[in-house]
Order: structure tokens, then C-alpha cells, then sequence
């Protein structure tokens, strides 16, 4: 693969319209000393790649740029690893096509 | 905060929560639909086939002003390797007709329209508003909801649930599960513009005319899932989807899955030069008819994606949401009409219609595909579509070996890669589900 796909997500979130709930994230990693193998998956499953590693080796979340597609619920909510709502009425995402 | 008190609330304004929302205001209900987007439709994903049917039952008179893209004529069905095709055209001039059988849309503009309608017939729809949970009375009846609109409840004799295949409310108030890894699919999705001669020349189509392309593969390499690529008047609709417990234990991303797809060869060059305006990404229930919860209660009413309602070998969704949600609305409507409580005795009803119907039909018929294709992924992903890839290549590649020698040679790829007892059991195991 000649391009880091990795590389590219922010590119892609820019073409999305957002309305951020500013100091309100409507997804939130548990505290946690070492990363479950749910939270890893995060990193590559999350479409939209608000999951990151920090520099302690713990797992971030930025969502920010979230696309609200569940699937890191999916993943991560059933052991406890997140805590999972949908953002206030009118913020988050907007789509114009969809 | 709206103070009164509703005959019904519709969570959520997608097609299963329009189509309910829309019935039970003609049947003069008095309806709150309640949405978390800017609009409705602002939330909503999805590919985007329109099946015109379903609508017409709703809106008679749809094409009249509905915004729709192009009406389908062709479905193409393509079956990838790396670097190849093999591709099933069906191009139908009988899809030219009075009245198309299917189209492409645009959901969120879509989506706004059919808003307009379940509004002009008479139902209040208050958006910007998350409902955050279910109002219960002392014996656990749902009797209304709490709202991110202030303090409050909103009282209504029936709650429709039509949040949507990751619908929180539900699963929180433990009326049906939180969808399983291996039972939905993320799919992510790009909206490419370019001219609309230049789709137009690039598909072979002539005025609104449409073309769909369904892509299964190596381009998910090796994971229980498919490619689209569906043409609108302006823009092309492409995306790509897998189970997420796939993606959970490949480590493979869904962007890096999309990127590939866009730079195979075949894919390339229908998209080469145009401009990239969305990317999203969505849930698909895939489970089918086994994944199907409990579909009422007291109280409430379960439809659309949220209660699983997908047919996933088909491609079929939003048809099954909008039918779900009028044959909801429509029963309700029965039980009120003779005067009797939205109780789940009474609503039994609903799920009684639904089974008479195409939708739990369809489902059933397909009730053993989700569990063979996502057991035998690499199968049907990998090893059958380079199988038929190389077979194909060698039918029509003339390089001076006699054919008989090609045809062994094709022969002898399929026996090794998964032995005489190996075809027959795919077979068999394939044409049982279908069945």
C-alpha cells in the first residue's frame, strides 16, 4: 500500500459538517491502567479514529470528529471499557447527503 | 417543554419512524415525532436504494415531488480479485416504465422531504431533541418519555420505537439487546462528485436512468462483507462493509478497507477526478430473523432497524423499516379505535401483521445465511471469487495451451483449494440457506 490510510482520516472528517458539544463528550473511556483487548480494537475499528494511544499507553477518545456510527458501543460498552449516549439534540454530526 | 399530553411519540425521524409517525397523523392521532438531528435525516446513513413500492403505500404520489436521483435500470453484480471482475449485469429496458421499481436517493435529503409530509398531515415534529429515556408507572407500562429539553415527561398512550439499529433507549430499558458484534456490519460510505455527463458516460446510462453495483471479494479481505457503488445525478454513493466482530479480530480499518476498494482498478476509474463531499459510517443489522427481539410490549412498539429488521442478502432495509413502521402504526390504530389499552396483549397485533407480511417472510427464508456466511468467510471472500477469477481468465485469455489442458488446470485450482467433499458441502450448505 503506497499510502498510510492512517494518514488520511482527518482529511476525510473535514468534509463533514459538525456542531461540537464543547466540554460535553457524549462518549468517555473508563479510567483504566492497562488497555483491555476491547479498548485496542478501538483503535483500528472506529471509523472516524477518535480513539488513540497517549503517551502513558492508555486509550484516549476525541469525538470530536465522531460520525456516531455505534460501533465502538458495540465493542467496548458490554465490559464496561466506555460509557456510550447519544450527543445532545442538534450537536454532533450533521449530514448533508448521508 | 411541550406539555400536552399524545395519543403517540415516534422516537426518531428514519423511514421506519416517518412511515409510523406519518400513518397514525392521517388516521387523526394526535402524534409527537421526536428527532436528535438539526433536521430530519440529518443523522440518517445509508447507501441509498429507494423501493418504490413500500413508499407508494405511504405516499401514493411520491414522485411528484420526492427528491430522488435516478431510477434503476441495471444491477450489476461483480465478484472480485485483486486486479479483476467477474462481473453479472442484469440491464432491463422493462425498468424504464410509468412508475420505477426502485431508485437511488440522497437519505438526508430524502429524508427531509418525507418529514415535510408526516408535518402536513398534522403530526408535531420536534427535533434537535434527544429523548434520554422511557417514562414507566408503577407497573412498568412505558407511559411517555424524558427528553434533553429540560425537565419533564411527555405522556403519550403508545412510545414507537424507531431510534435506529444502535437505539439506546431500548436497550437501556432492557426491552431487547444491545446488538452483538457478529450481528451488524459497519459500513462506511463516500459521496463522490463529478459532472453528471461524466456519470452518465461512465455507467452507459442515458437521462436519470440508474446503475447499481453490489462488489463481494477480496476487497474485504477475507471478512464477511461487501462493496456498493450506486450511481445518483450527480454523484456517485460508494462504500464498503464488514461484521464488526471481523473487523474486531482482523485489526483491519474501515477506512483502509474503503481506500482499497477505491483504488482497485475496476473501481478507479468510475470515480477517477471527482470530489469527495461526505464520508459517514453506519451500522447495518445482519443478523436476521434469528436476531429479531421482542418486537412490543406495554406500551411500546419496536420497528425499523432497531428491531433488526434487515435483509441482508438482499440489500433490503429501509423497505422493511417503512413497512414495519405503517403496519405498526396501522395496528395501533386498530386497538385505539376499538377503545381497548395499548397494553402488549392488544399489540400482539403488530406482530401478528408483520408475519402476514414480506417482511418476517423474507426474514425467515434466510434464517441460516448470516451464520454460513460469517462462518465461512474466507470461502466465500477469498478463495471462491480468485477461484472463478483465474478460471475466468484462463477461458478467455488465448495464449496457444489447448483448452483442455486450461480447463484441467481450472478444474484442478477448485479441487485443491477446497477438495471434491469441500465443493459439494459449500454447495449444499449454500443452496439449504437459500432455500
Amino acid at each position: 500500500m503506497s499510502v498510510d490510510p492512517s494518514m488520511r482520516i482527518e482529511d476525510k472528517l473535514y468534509y463533514n459538517r459538525y456542531l461540537v458539544d464543547v466540554g460535553r463528550p457524549h462518549i468517555k473511556v473508563r479510567a483504566h491502567t492497562e488497555p483491555s483487548p476491547q479498548l485496542l480494537a478501538l483503535l483500528k475499528a472506529c471509523p472516524a479514529r477518535c480513539y488513540e494511544l497517549n503517551d502513558k499507553g492508555k486509550v484516549e477518545i476525541t469525538v470530536d470528529g465522531c460520525i456516531e456510527c455505534g460501533t465502538c458501543r458495540v465493542i467496548g460498552e458490554p465490559t464496561g471499557d466506555i460509557e456510550w449516549s447519544y450527543p445532545r439534540g442538534g450537536y454532533g454530526v450533521l449530514f448533508k447527503f448521508g | 417543554m411541550i406539555e400536552d399530553r399524545f395519543d403517540a411519540i415516534v422516537v426518531g425521524a428514519g423511514m421506519a419512524g416517518n412511515a409510523a409517525a406519518l400513518t397514525m397523523a392521517k388516521r387523526g392521532m394526535k402524534v409527537l415525532q421526536l428527532e436528535r438531528g438539526e433536521y430530519s435525516g440529518s443523522k440518517n446513513v445509508q447507501g441509498a436504494i429507494l423501493y418504490a413500492d413500500m413508499l407508494e403505500k405511504l405516499i401514493p404520489d411520491f414522485r411528484e415531488d420526492a427528491p430522488l436521483e435516478r431510477h434503476l435500470v441495471e444491477q450489476r453484480f461483480w465478484m472480485m480479485d485483486d486486479r479483476s471482475h467477474v462481473g453479472l449485469h442484469y440491464c432491463s429496458d422493462e425498468f424504464n416504465e410509468q412508475r420505477p421499481n426502485r431508485y437511488t436517493i440522497i437519505r438526508a435529503q430524502f429524508d427531509r422531504w418525507f418529514s415535510s409530509k408526516v408535518r402536513e398531515a398534522g403530526a408535531t415534529v420536534l427535533c434537535e431533541t434527544t429523548v434520554t429515556g422511557l417514562a414507566r408507572d408503577a407497573n412498568g407500562k412505558v407511559v411517555g418519555v424524558h427528553t434533553d429539553r429540560g425537565d419533564g415527561e411527555v405522556h403519550a398512550d403508545i412510545v414507537v420505537l424507531a431510534e435506529g439499529v444502535n437505539g439506546l433507549l431500548g436497550t437501556r430499558a432492557g426491552l431487547r439487546e444491545r446488538p452483538k458484534p457478529d450481528k451488524v456490519a459497519l459500513a462506511v460510505k463516500e459521496m463522490h462528485f463529478l459532472p453528471r455527463e461524466t456519470i452518465e458516460a461512465r455507467f452507459n446510462l442515458e437521462g436519470d436512468e440508474g446503475v447499481v453495483i453490489e462488489a463481494a471479494g477480496t476487497i474485504s479481505r477475507g471478512m464477511t462483507g461487501m462493496g456498493f457503488i450506486y450511481a445518483n445525478k450527480e454523484c456517485i454513493s460508494l462504500g464498503i462493509g464488514c461484521l464488526v466482530a471481523d473487523f474486531q479480530r482482523t485489526g483491519e480499518t474501515p477506512y483502509g478497507l474503503l481506500d482499497g476498494f477505491k483504488r482497485h482498478p475496476s473501481v478507479a476509474r468510475l470515480i477517477k477526478g471527482s470530489e469527495v463531499k461526505e464520508y459517514s459510517a453506519h451500522l447495518i443489522p445482519e443478523g436476521g430473523y434469528k436476531a429479531i427481539p421482542q418486537l412490543y410490549g406495554e406500551g411500546w412498539i419496536v420497528v425499523g432497524d432497531a428491531a433488526q429488521l434487515n435483509n441482508a442478502i438482499h440489500r433490503e432495509g429501509s423497505n422493511l423499516a417503512m413497512t414495519s413502521g405503517r403496519i405498526a402504526a396501522e395496528a395501533i390504530a386498530q386497538v385505539r379505535s376499538r377503545r381497548a389499552p395499548m397494553s402488549a396483549e392488544n399489540l400482539a397485533l403488530y406482530k401478528k401483521m408483520l408475519d402476514d407480511s414480506f417482511v418476517i417472510k423474507d426474514l425467515k427464508k434466510y434464517k441460516d445465511m448470516p451464520r454460513l456466511m460469517h462462518t465461512n468467510s474466507q470461502n466465500f471472500f477469498v478463495t471462491y471469487p480468485q477461484l472463478v477469477s483465474r478460471a475466468m481468465q484462463n477461458f478467455v485469455r488465448v495464449d496457444g495451451t489447448p483448452r483442455t489442458e486450461k480447463e484441467k488446470v481450472t478444474l484442478k485450482s477448485f479441487v485443491n483449494a477446497r477438495s471434491w467433499i469441500g465443493l459439494f458441502g459449500d454447495a449444499v450448505r449454500f443452496a439449504r440457506a437459500w432455500r
